[in-house]
Parts: C-alpha cells; sequence; structure tokens
C-alpha cells in the first residue's frame, strides 16, 4: 500500500517535472531572443499568434453546432429555474472553485488573498450550507476572482504560446492548456476526489456534472451578449478570439486599472478634432 | 486718487477674469458629467414605448452627436492605416460610419432596463479620461463594470472613443476583428470593405 502511494507520487512528480519544464522553456523561448518575444508565438507587434488557425475555425465551427444543438437550448431552459435555484448553483460552483484558486493564489504569492479566499472558503462551506449561499461577501470577503494554473503561469513571465480552440471547451492558448492538466494530474483536488481517486464518497459523475452545469450557468448569464456579438460581427472567430485574450490578459495581471490592461500607444497618434 | 484708480482697474480686471473663467467652465465639459449625460440620454430612450425602429433612429442620433466614429474608424483600422490612399480612406470612413451605427444601435436597443451608475474618472493625458461606471445586474444578468475612454482634445464637445467591459476594450476587439479579415484575404482591404458593405445592406 505504502509502495503504491509512493510510486504514484514519483509519477506525479514526474508528470509535474514535465510540465514545469516545458512551462520553463516556453518561458526561456520568450526571453531569449533579443526583442524577449516568443518567435513561434508572437506577432511582431506582441500579439498572440494564431499557428493552428485553419483546425481552430474548423473546431470552433464545430462548437458553435455543438452549442447551437445542445449548449444554448440547455442554457434557456436553466434560465426558467427559479432565481433562488440559479443563484444557490452559481453560489455553489464558485465556492467549489476556490479549491482552485487557493492554490493558485499561494503560488503567485498572494497570501493575503489565499487567506482571505480561504476564509471565504470556510465560512460558505459552512454557515452558507455547502456554498449555496455566499454569506462572506456580507462578512466583507467580497469581491473573488477565480485563479487558475494558466493563470499562474503568466503571472511567473510564461507567454501564451499559440491560441487554440478546444473541441466543447473553447478558446485557450498552449500555456493556458498546459495550466489545465496540471489540475488533472493532481492540482485541483476536486478533481483529485471525484475522478483520480476512488473515495467512495464522489464519482466521476460529480466532478463531470460540476464542469457541465458551470459551463451553462455562464451560457445561461450570456445569452443575449453572444447573440449580439455573433449578429453583429464581420468575423466572429476573430471576436472570441479577441475577447478571450484581452480578458486573459486582465485576470493574469490581476488589475482592475485599466491603463494597466491596454496599450495606449495606439490612441496617441489618432486625432480627428 | 491714483492708488483708488489702481484699484478700480484691478476690480475691473477681477470681475472680468471671473466672467471670463466662470464663461470658460460652462463651456467646458466634465468627462463625467459628459458620460452622465449621454447614458441617461440612452436610458430614456431605451425605456420608453417607442417601437425598435423608432429606438434605433434615437439611439444613432446620440451616437452621431457624442462618439468620435471617425476616430473609432481610423483605430480600428491598426496598421492598415498607414497603408491605404486618400480614396480609399473616404470609402472606408463612410462605410465605417454605418456599420458603426447600425451595430451600435442593435446592440444597445435589446436593453430594455439599462441602470448605469456614473462613478469616477480619471485623466490619463490631456486627450483622455477614463469614465468609470457600473450597469446595475438585473435579473438575467450580472453587475457589469464598463469604462468609457473619453477623447478631450477640445474639453468644450467631448467625444467617446471606446467602452471597456470588464477590462475588454470593444475598439480593440473591433481592431483585431477587422485585421483579421484582411488577412485572411492576404492582405487585400477590399475584403474589408466588401465585408462592411455586405452588413450595411
Amino acid at each position: 500500500m505504502i509502495k503504491d502511494v509512493t510510486i504514484e507520487s514519483i509519477n506525479i512528480m514526474k508528470k509535474g517535472l514535465i510540465l514545469l519544464l516545458l512551462a520553463f522553456s516556453l518561458s526561456v523561448n520568450a526571453h531569449a531572443g533579443t526583442d524577449g518575444q516568443n518567435d513561434l508565438s508572437k506577432n511582431p507587434n506582441g500579439e498572440v499568434k494564431d499557428c493552428f488557425e485553419g483546425i481552430n475555425r474548423g473546431v470552433f465551427a464545430f462548437n458553435q453546432a455543438l452549442d447551437q444543438l445542445i449548449i444554448e437550448p440547455v442554457a434557456k431552459g436553466y434560465r426558467f429555474l427559479p432565481s433562488p435555484i440559479r443563484s444557490g448553483t452559481s453560489n455553489f460552483l464558485s465556492n467549489l472553485s476556490l479549491v482552485v484558486t487557493i492554490p493558485n493564489n499561494l503560488l503567485q504569492g498572494e497570501m493575503g488573498l489565499a487567506g482571505k479566499n480561504s476564509a471565504r472558503f470556510v465560512v460558505n462551506s459552512t454557515v452558507g450550507i455547502l456554498g449555496l449561499f455566499d454569506p462572506a461577501s456580507k462578512m466583507g470577503l467580497n469581491s473573488y476572482e477565480k485563479e487558475d494554473y494558466g493563470q499562474t503561469l503568466g503571472r511567473w513571465g510564461v507567454n501564451e504560446g499559440c491560441y487554440l480552440v478546444l473541441p466543447v471547451l473553447g478558446p485557450s492558448t498552449v500555456r493556458d492548456t498546459i495550466g489545465d492538466v496540471v489540475g488533472y494530474l493532481g492540482g485541483d483536488p476536486w478533481y483529485n476526489v471525484t475522478v483520480r481517486n476512488d473515495t467512495h464518497y464522489f464519482s466521476d459523475f460529480d466532478y463531470y456534472a460540476s464542469v457541465a452545469t458551470l459551463g451553462i450557468d455562464f451560457r445561461a448569464k450570456n445569452i443575449e451578449s453572444f447573440e449580439n456579438l455573433e449578429k453583429n460581427s464581420l468575423d466572429f472567430y476573430a471576436s472570441v478570439k479577441s475577447l478571450y485574450l484581452q480578458d486573459r490578459k486582465r485576470k493574469i495581471l490581476n488589475s482592475d486599472e485599466i491603463t494597466d490592461t491596454l496599450d495606449d500607444s495606439d490612441w496617441e497618434e489618432i486625432d480627428t478634432n | 486718487m491714483y492708488s483708488s484708480k489702481i484699484i478700480k482697474k484691478l476690480n475691473f480686471y477681477l470681475i472680468f477674469g471671473l466672467i471670463f473663467f466662470s464663461f470658460n467652465i460652462s463651456q467646458s465639459k466634465e468627462p463625467i458629467n459628459f458620460v452622465e449625460e449621454v447614458t441617461s440620454k440612452a436610458s430614456n430612450v431605451l425605456m420608453t414605448s417607442f417601437d425598435k425602429e423608432e429606438k434605433i433612429k434615437k439611439l444613432r442620433k446620440i451616437a452621431e452627436e457624442n462618439v468620435d466614429i471617425r476616430g473609432v474608424g481610423f483605430y480600428s483600422l491598426g496598421k492598415h492605416r498607414k497603408k491605404i490612399n486618400k480614396s480609399q480612406l473616404n470609402e472606408y470612413h463612410s462605410l465605417f460610419k454605418e456599420y458603426f451605427l447600425k451595430s451600435f444601435s442593435s446592440r444597445l436597443s435589446e436593453y430594455t432596463d439599462p441602470k448605469i451608475n456614473v462613478l469616477s474618472q480619471e485623466i490619463l493625458s490631456p486627450k483622455y479620461t477614463i469614465v468609470s461606471s457600473i450597469l446595475v445586474a438585473s435579473e438575467n444578468r450580472p453587475e457589469i463594470k464598463i469604462e468609457w475612454r473619453v477623447y478631450t482634445k477640445n474639453p468644450e464637445k467631448p467625444l467617446i472613443r471606446d467602452l471597456i467591459i470588464e477590462g475588454i476594450s470593444l475598439a480593440r476587439t473591433q481592431k483585431e476583428e477587422f485585421n483579421s479579415v484582411i488577412q485572411s484575404a492576404e492582405g487585400d482591404i477590399n475584403a474589408l470593405f466588401d465585408n462592411l458593405r455586405k452588413f450595411n445592406n
């Protein structure tokens, strides 16, 4: 038994090491050149390169079809649920996401935030009945921002790598996909107790149901925004890509100050009056 | 005698200065007040019982008066703005104006209960001020943070150049979308013109 655990731990460490090396090599590639930019993944103007655009557009079309056939109708149905059920579901999933956010707060050196989020998790899991309610926000433990391993890699200086569109999961980058894999290799405690290990308390279904509900909850909150964006876009694929990359940039900088997240240089040369 | 003349003269300059100063104040518009005014105008239109067409007509008018459509269009061209000639630029500006007004008013007309609280402003430079606001949450939508990039080169006539929604710039999204259309056609700007024409018709 002890031997099995040891072998398992060594395997996890090996996989973790490979990922770290991969992440490090991405980072080194990014800094080895004279201009400090990864030639493989960045345009000269610093934008993330779409190295697999043909495949990405194909996967995007597949995801859109899947959305039209299944996800959007389910999301529209989800909206018919009474508001307390929807907000309870949203609170539960948000609370569950803290098990990934807290280790990432620590990895990013945000000790204060890790403490605040831990307190939030304890309060909402107990007083808030397994996270269905959010008493923590009323106690001043509000303005919660989710963190993941992709964001942590970004904070450590790892560049995005190429832009990717994953089947079902949607927009990502090489770095963010590596971040997701870190979660599957032991970094996500919820995945560990449901899928990775047989704890007798949870099953694989619990994990996949939570991920699916998270997707539906997000989709239900954004039905009009997506419709609007699609209707008014000349190239919907490019719009979604831009929105995803801007959002990730802001989340990695952990800043609400738009002066930190937006490049103003382009605006400076535009004079109309 | 001499000193009373000086005092009278000083008083004259003081009064003249005050009038001139207050006149200037009344002429220049604080960006935060300007955004408050625009959002209130748009909210009033959206909350009325006009039909959708009428609402779109009124929203277009508000956009034409308060958004620097030419500046947004120029920005949206990105690196391609340096490559096109004058006649192409003129054609682009007229196509972009129609595209912008059509997509803007169509996007906005979907909202029926937009309550926007304007919170604060940050002066970035003499040309730009960022005004922060919140779109109040509704039954089906969470609270949304909106920032307005206001072009203040002419303080008497501030103009909106960008909306930054939850940290995402709409102008930048537009620029990247246009770039993608042009790149897909191997750099041919006419592909963008064709797409804009198709959208506008």
